[in-house]
């Protein structure tokens, strides 16, 4: 069955087409990076939006999925050699870890009410950012460490691709696991939870499944994210990452996977440019302020994201539509 | 007839609070039972507690003679049991089909053959059938409740007080499916308007103050002034 929260395909593969030769027609490296970022983030922001917006579950901890994720492929990379063999049974196993701690995590929280759910996740993201921390003959620390990625990726614009090919891999899977009968599950779990329960669902399994979906493609999210930097430190499994994934999905459109997309492209572009402006005028430097105040005029104004109030606006006219064709029948039978 | 739920002295606590304090009665196979009570009595406690989503803290609560007391919710609609709650709980972002969908569970050929008895007993709802439910009227809403709890073949309905905020028309159309519905399964009823009650209902038990007052034929209750007066305030 189609869902109503999908985009017509031909758009898609238009817009993929672009930027898919897009590093092809433009030598701007900047821009081949910042996309590439943009990417791996909005691969992130889909895998929190299973959470929030479609099964309506609030995680302070998704970042740790993230970390393991990034710190699997740098360590790998990092202790073995730099091949794409490497490189890709590295996301494998990350995505493995990162499943098995999910369900895991899920299956002792999730029976939780929705607020300490969401501490005891912060609670236990908290502990695995402590050991990325202590263990140093791993993790280098605080400090981290680099490593090398495989050769092919030193052209930018071979990583900038396999990132391309991973998020429109991840879109396609996500809009099938969504419109699938357990996906419409999870947004009656989402809905209403008792009642899903009075449905004869044990809700638990459905959350479970999906805190491991989002868990997985948040990994492979991270090692995405640690080979573009060719560098991982403790930062990867902080609460700014959670933060950034919540933030993107809120001001994108919670419960639409294209939301979650143009909300990481427009956090990002945010930041790239304010912090770009900080040659223009010193009180750029401290522009996360002005972030800040994006973030708060965005939630007061767009409270259903930029795609939930462009749906919205569409509903509204339709239906005035509608209203307006009954108030013309009205008018003509009257006139009878 | 056989005793199709039995419910003996069944005690509920919602936090601090007694809210069921020996709540009793019987549902037979083939009957509507309906609970009577003023607002705040316990009657929907009631059915939640039947469901479990508020479980008895005592009492015993059977359903074809098996203890389902403590069982979780899921289980116990999974036996046989639906519900349609008073605040109708549509998926409001789901469509009506959707809605359906997620409560048949299953998609074979029985299921589609169900799904089409169900539209037959209320066909507003093909009218309706990709429109989301968050925008449906109350009375569309109430329609595709009780479709979605009937929808799965139920041995018992549980209908919490399906006229609520309903214009009369609309209650005739509850009353009708109710009565159709009624020849198929067993309902328990919890309505505040006694006289679709007394139409629809064949048994009654009053509850006041989370405690079961009295039961017995509906026939009864309807000539019973002095009852209807004490403990509904009409007559």
């Amino acid at each position: 069955m189609k869902s109503k929260f999908q985009v017509n395909n031909g758009v898609l593969l238009v817009l993929v087409a672009a930027l898919a030769v897009f590093p092809f027609v433009s030598d701007s490296r900047t821009w081949t990076i910042l996309l590439t970022q943009i990417f791996i983030f909005s691969i992130l922001a889909m895998s929190y939006d299973i959470l929030l917006g479609y099964t309506g579950i609030v995680s302070f901890g998704h970042a740790m999925f993230f970390g393991m994720g990034a710190y699997t492929t740098a360590i790998m990379l990092n202790k073995f050699e730099a091949s794409l063999g490497v490189f890709f049974f590295s996301i494998a196993i990350g995505m493995i870890i990162a499943g098995i701690i999910s369900f895991l995590v899920g299956l002792l929280t999730l029976r939780l009410k929705s607020h300490f759910f969401a501490m005891l996740t912060l609670a236990v993201s908290g502990l695995f950012l402590v050991l990325a921390e202590k263990w140093r003959t791993l993790t280098h620390g605080n400090d981290g460490f680099t490593f090398r990625a495989p050769e092919l990726f030193k052209d930018r614009v071979m990583f900038y691709l396999l990132v391309l090919i991973c998020l429109v891999l991840v879109y396609f899977f996500l809009r099938r696991f969504v419109s699938s009968p357990l996906g419409r599950v999870l947004i009656a779990v989402r809905e209403n939870e008792q009642r899903t329960k009075s449905l004869g669902y044990k809700t638990l399994h459905y959350k479970v499944i999906a805190s491991v979906v989002a868990g997985i493609v948040a990994s492979l999210a991270g090692s995405l994210y640690a080979v573009s930097l060719r560098f991982v430190n403790t930062s990867v499994l902080t609460m700014d990452i959670t933060l950034d994934a919540l933030l993107m999905t809120i001001i994108g459109g919670v419960g639409t996977l294209i939301g979650p997309i143009i909300g990481a492209g427009v956090i990002e572009l945010a930041q790239h440019y304010l912090s770009g402006l900080a040659k223009e005028h010193p009180i750029f430097e401290r522009w996360i302020i002005f972030f800040g105040i994006i973030y708060i005029l965005a939630v007061i104004f767009f409270p259903r994201g930029i795609v939930g109030t462009i749906r919205y606006a569409f509903w509204k006219r339709k239906n005035k539509d509608v209203s307006v064709v009954l108030n013309t029948s009205k008018v003509k039978e009257v006139a009878k | 007839m056989s005793s199709l739920l039995k419910v003996e002295n069944v005690h509920t606590h919602i936090g601090q609070y007694h809210i069921l304090q020996g709540v009793s009665f019987e549902a037979k196979a083939g009957e509507v039972s309906v609970l009577l009570g003023r607002n705040g009595a316990g009657k929907t406690t009631t059915l939640k507690t039947i469901m479990g989503l508020t479980p008895a803290t005592s009492g015993a609560i059977t359903f074809e003679d098996e203890a389902i007391t403590k069982n979780p919710t899921h289980r116990i609609a999974s036996n046989g049991i639906g519900y349609v709650p008073e605040d109708q709980g549509i998926f409001g972002a789901l469509t009506v089909e959707e809605n359906l969908k997620v409560a048949m569970r299953k998609d074979d050929d029985s299921a589609k053959e169900r799904q089409e008895y169900v539209l037959n007993l209320f066909p507003d709802l093909k009218k309706y059938w990709k429109k989301d439910g968050g925008h449906l009227s109350g009375g569309q809403k109430q329609m595709l409740s009780m479709a979605r709890a009937f929808v799965n073949e139920s041995k018992l309905l549980l209908i919490d007080e399906p006229s609520k905020g309903l214009a009369p028309v609309v209650i005739e159309k509850v009353m009708e499916a109710i009565n159709e519905m009624k020849k198929q399964t067993t309902i328990i009823l919890v309505e505040q308007n006694f006289i679709m009650a007394s139409r629809i209902g064949d048994t009654y038990t009053l509850i006041d103050d989370g405690e079961t007052v009295q039961s017995g034929q509906m026939s009864d209750l309807v000539q019973n002034e002095e009852l209807k007066r004490k403990y509904l305030g009409i007559g």
